[in-house]
């Protein structure tokens, strides 16, 4: 092993270790893994969005070539399996709790989406396997569907247990002092806005392989997971009723997450319980329209929003009134998106003295909803950055001005906002100060009066956006709700040749975590961080683990690590002290060598690696041997990242196409390990932010049919409907981790959706535009662009 | 049912499958190569584009039988033994992957755009990776890998 100086530690663009495998085909996803002797499963799915199922009839299917086994419903309620669960529950206004309804794995007597699943085949092959799905008769007593959220109340009701569709009825605030704010308010600016229906399209289909063991009663599952361990939990405790040791998880390379995989869904449980009833194992991958009838949707809210002014033109109150649709069933975190992750973001970066929100979820005849890029935040930010650019042109104030007298000032941190909250540290001028000189914003009126001239409209528009991530502390989760702890775990364990294993409880679906997490031990030893491997996604190699979701990983995974790191430094000292017979007090670590202080006593890193494991010079009374520690992290407050971007705009009036023609992003990460991987995601987030503004919409047609079910027909971001991205920062180190870090995957999305409408609108502002819902598709815009002229021709 | 013979990556590969096997089935499943991936049914991602006779296909919307005698390149025969491709090399070293899922097909599209204009230039890249969808990355780097990619291999 090199003992070198030169390390690519904390804070080096160090390109990705994980590449080659990728680059080269030899990825390996759930989907390329084949087990001897395996078949094929296919989900038979209901074809309306809400009908009583009347009979099943199987029987031509079970005879029907290459068929192993075909199962209902009846078959996993005589087993008594149990369904997925919510992990998070809120109470409501009244001072009862969530409606939760069950989820069975395959419909019981009723069907409640067009995608439910009513039946699964399972034969030699998928050809087979949906062949005879075909030769299942399903008699179906068709009910009223409902689709439209808004008025879900009124519709037929959905779950026995859930009266009026609606799952919670939810508030946070001060309801009085906000209205009050409101009612003596110089001025109240009132916005209706609609956060567009998304559905998360990570490129690798969902996909899950079962095998069971007969001889030890265990099951190996390999599964699309961004998070392996709550996976064998909730089957283990919650479906199977089996000790976790008898279940291995393991999530292999999985591509892409964005929220959808995070939950149990049905289909991996059915694969789990049909390996041991069929006795092979069993493998279910979806294809790409399974995959839209069938992952968590996102967002799908309607916020009416009042703003209260006073006559400097100072935020003194906010009311949000928020309804959301959670679909047929909840999902994991169905209840947690639109409340605590939402309602809790709405002061946004600024010093506001009121806040109240009201939540209503609702039941609908859709596919459930749940958390994508952001959960929550981005709906928030919406809502809020659309109503500050509104305010902002209602009282003849430069947006940007507007925010600055109303952001939070720098040294009121720690800040504790209305509505729950408190923020550790942050300072907001700089990164819109930055943002706006990215983007030369003060020549910004000459652009549009070039482009004017050319007959295209140009426009501008912000964000300044506030985050929470990582969430914590698990104490806090849980008086909120939560059913989970929120904690992450590292092992970091120094093999006898001074090399290092590290394994981590999260979970990496294209971050780049064995990279950024090598970086930060390889810094933190002094040792080459090929000397580093990383090891996560499987239950029998890591320890129990939160995995990836919400910007945690580094903030709460790369911490736990740090500490399981500080944990070798400090015993590594003990050991090196007496091999240099000294005092450990006297021990400076430093460079990757244990140094007497003041003397050229000293020993690599390696050495001590070695005594560990060959412990003859070894101080065996005091200290055991072996160079292994684990850390379990539970952090003490929420992360929270912030920044500002501006979107700049031109549109064609012939054709209402918008062209992003520029974008400067200036986000506040605290410290970065990675500044290439985190500018990686930083355009990552934007281009789907992109996306839910201009192009994407998951639209359902009052029949409860979903019509944006492929590629042909829900517009995905493509390479030319982007523009290249500014990417900048500005850093206040996060005060409650050692490492300084916040999180950055879900920034992007949060930020850019309101900064592009605000663009938009700013664009059509001299038409008399002053509103555009999400997406802002070229049809919606050209639209906007003949009416206004035609009330200007009046 | 019928025998079906193609170079792939080199080497003869001789399979008797079903009249209907598509050729990413053909790839993936009886020959076992699974870099090729499958990210849709309609012919829309890209995540299966490979080289058939020097051409990108995507290898979804073809029947195995029309490849009969056909030489095939897939994303595990594009590098040199241990030595990336020149553009393999330009995503790596432009961060141009994230999960990894999609870079297949669009390594192979980028690889057929460049090999056809070698002077290929931001607008051009753009409009050739049409049809290589990518959730993770937004473009920007797969963009600056490919023109990296475009300057390595001559450009």
């Amino acid at each position: 092993m090199n003992e070198v100086t030169k390390i690519d530690g904390i804070g080096s663009s160090v390109r990705r270790t994980e590449d080659k495998k990728f680059l080269t085909g030899k990825g390996r996803y759930t989907d390329d893994i084949n087990r001897p002797g395996q078949v094929q499963a296919y989900f038979l799915r209901s074809d309306v969005a809400h009908a009583e199922i009347k009979s099943i009839d199987t029987k031509a299917a079970q005879s029907a070539p290459g068929v192993v086994g075909v199962f209902t419903g009846s078959d996993i309620a005589a087993d008594k399996v149990g369904g997925p669960i919510c992990g998070w529950v809120v109470p409501c206004r009244d001072g009862s709790s969530t409606k939760e309804p069950p989820h069975p794995l395959l419909a019981q007597g009723k069907v409640r989406f067009v995608g439910d699943a009513v039946a699964v085949v399972v034969a030699e092959t998928m050809e087979q396997a949906k062949s005879a799905a075909e030769l299942i008769d399903v008699d179906y007593n068709e009910l009223t569907p409902v689709v439209d959220f808004v008025n879900a109340e009124k519709g037929t009701q959905i779950h026995e247990e859930v009266p009026n569709n609606c799952y919670f009825d939810w508030e946070l605030g001060d309801e009085s002092a906000t209205n009050k704010a409101i009612e003596s308010a110089a001025k109240v600016v009132k916005l209706s806005v609609r956060n567009n229906r998304l559905v998360p399209n990570a490129m690798e289909p969902r996909s899950a392989l079962a095998e069971y063991d007969s001889l030890d009663e265990s099951y190996t599952l390999y599964t699309t997971s961004q998070n392996p361990h709550l996976t064998r939990l909730v089957l283990a405790a919650f479906m199977f009723a089996i000790p976790e040791s008898k279940l291995r998880v393991i999530a292999p390379d999985v591509g892409g997450g964005f929220g959808s995989k995070i939950y149990v869904y049905i289909e991996e449980a059915v694969c789990v319980w049909a390996s041991k009833k069929i006795g092979r194992p069993v493998k279910w991958t979806a294809d790409r329209t399974q995959a839209f009838l069938t992952d968590c949707h996102g967002r799908d809210h309607v916020n009416d929003v009042q703003l209260a002014l006073d006559e400097k033109n100072k935020i003194i109150g906010l009311r949000v009134d928020t309804v959301c649709n959670l679909g047929a069933y909840l999902s994991a975190f169905s209840v947690v998106v639109p409340t605590i992750l939402h309602g809790t973001l709405l002061s946004g970066q600024y010093d506001i003295p009121a806040i109240y929100t009201n939540v209503k979820g609702m039941a609908t005849n859709t596919v459930n909803v749940d958390a994508y890029r952001g959960a929550g935040r981005p709906e928030a930010t919406y809502l809020l950055e659309r109503t500050m650019e509104t305010a902002a042109k209602e009282v003849g104030m430069d947006p940007a001005e507007f925010r600055r007298i109303n952001f939070i000032p720098k040294d009121a941190f720690p800040y504790q906002t209305q509505v729950a909250l408190q923020y550790d540290i942050g300072d907001y001028e700089p990164h819109l100060d930055k943002a706006m000189e990215m983007i030369d914003y003060s020549n910004f009126e000459k652009r549009r009066a070039e482009a004017a001239k050319r007959g295209m409209y140009r426009g501008i528009g912000m964000s300044s956006y506030i985050e929470a991530c990582g969430l914590a502390p698990s104490a806090v989760v849980g008086a909120l709700g939560g059913r989970v702890g929120q904690w992450e775990s590292a092992s970091v364990r120094v093999n006898p040749t001074g090399t290092i294993s590290v394994f981590t409880g999260s979970h990496s679906h294209g971050q780049g975590h064995a990279t950024t997490f090598a970086q930060i031990v390889a810094d933190k030893l002094g040792i080459p961080m090929e000397n580093v491997e990383v090891i996560h996604g499987d239950t029998d190699k890591t320890p129990f683990g939160m995995g990836s979701y919400g910007s945690r990983s580094l903030a709460s995974g790369g911490s736990a690590i740090s500490k399981a790191v500080d944990k070798i430094i400090n015993k590594s000292k003990k050991i090196a002290a007496h091999l240099l017979e000294a005092s450990e007090d006297d021990i400076d670590f430093k460079d990757g060598k244990f140094v007497v202080g003041g003397t050229d006593k000293e020993k690599a890193f390696s050495e001590i690696a070695l005594a560990a494991y060959v412990p003859h010079n070894y101080p065996l009374e005091t200290l055991e041997p072996g160079l292994e520690e684990n850390a379990f992290y539970d952090p003490t407050n929420f992360v929270f990242p912030s920044g500002t971007h501006i979107a700049e705009v031109e549109i064609d009036p012939a054709t209402g196409v918008v062209e992003v023609v520029d974008w400067a992003a200036c986000d506040d990460f605290g410290n970065l390990v990675n500044p290439m991987i985190v500018e990686g995601q930083v355009h990552g987030g934007i281009a789907q932010g992109i996306g839910q503004a201009l192009l994407e919409d998951a639209h359902y047609d009052e029949n409860g049919q979903l019509l944006t079910a492929s590629y042909m027909d829900y517009c995905m971001p493509r390479a030319d409907d982007l523009p290249s991205f500014k990417v900048g920062y500005t850093n206040t180190p996060c005060t409650h981790n050692d490492l300084g870090v916040k999180g950055c995957g879900e920034a992007g999305a949060i930020a850019s959706p309101p900064a592009l409408i605000n663009a938009v609108i700013d664009a059509l502002s001299p038409l008399g535009v002053t509103d555009m819902s999400m997406p802002a598709t070229s049809q919606k815009v050209w639209k906007a662009i003949q009416e206004s002229q035609s009330v200007a021709a009046e | 049912m019928g025998e079906i013979s193609l170079k792939l990556n080199g080497k003869l590969e001789t399979k008797d499958v079903a009249d209907n096997t598509l050729l990413i089935d053909f790839i993936r499943e009886h020959v076992g190569l699974t870099g090729t991936h499958v990210g849709c049914d309609t012919s829309q991602c890209g995540a299966c584009v490979i080289h058939l006779d020097g051409v990108s296909v995507k290898a979804c919307t073809m029947l195995a039988k029309q490849a009969e005698g056909s030489e095939i390149v897939t994303i595990e025969g594009l590098a040199d033994g241990d030595e990336l491709h020149p553009m393999q090399q330009a995503f790596h070293e432009n961060h141009g992957l994230q999960c990894g899922f999609c870079t297949p097909g669009m390594v192979m599209s980028a690889v057929e755009m460049v090999t056809k204009n070698k002077n290929i230039s931001e607008d051009e890249i753009r409009k050739g990776l049409e049809g290589n969808i990518c959730r993770c990355t937004g473009y920007h780097n797969i963009v600056q890998s490919v023109k990296a990619g475009a300057a390595k291999m001559g450009g």
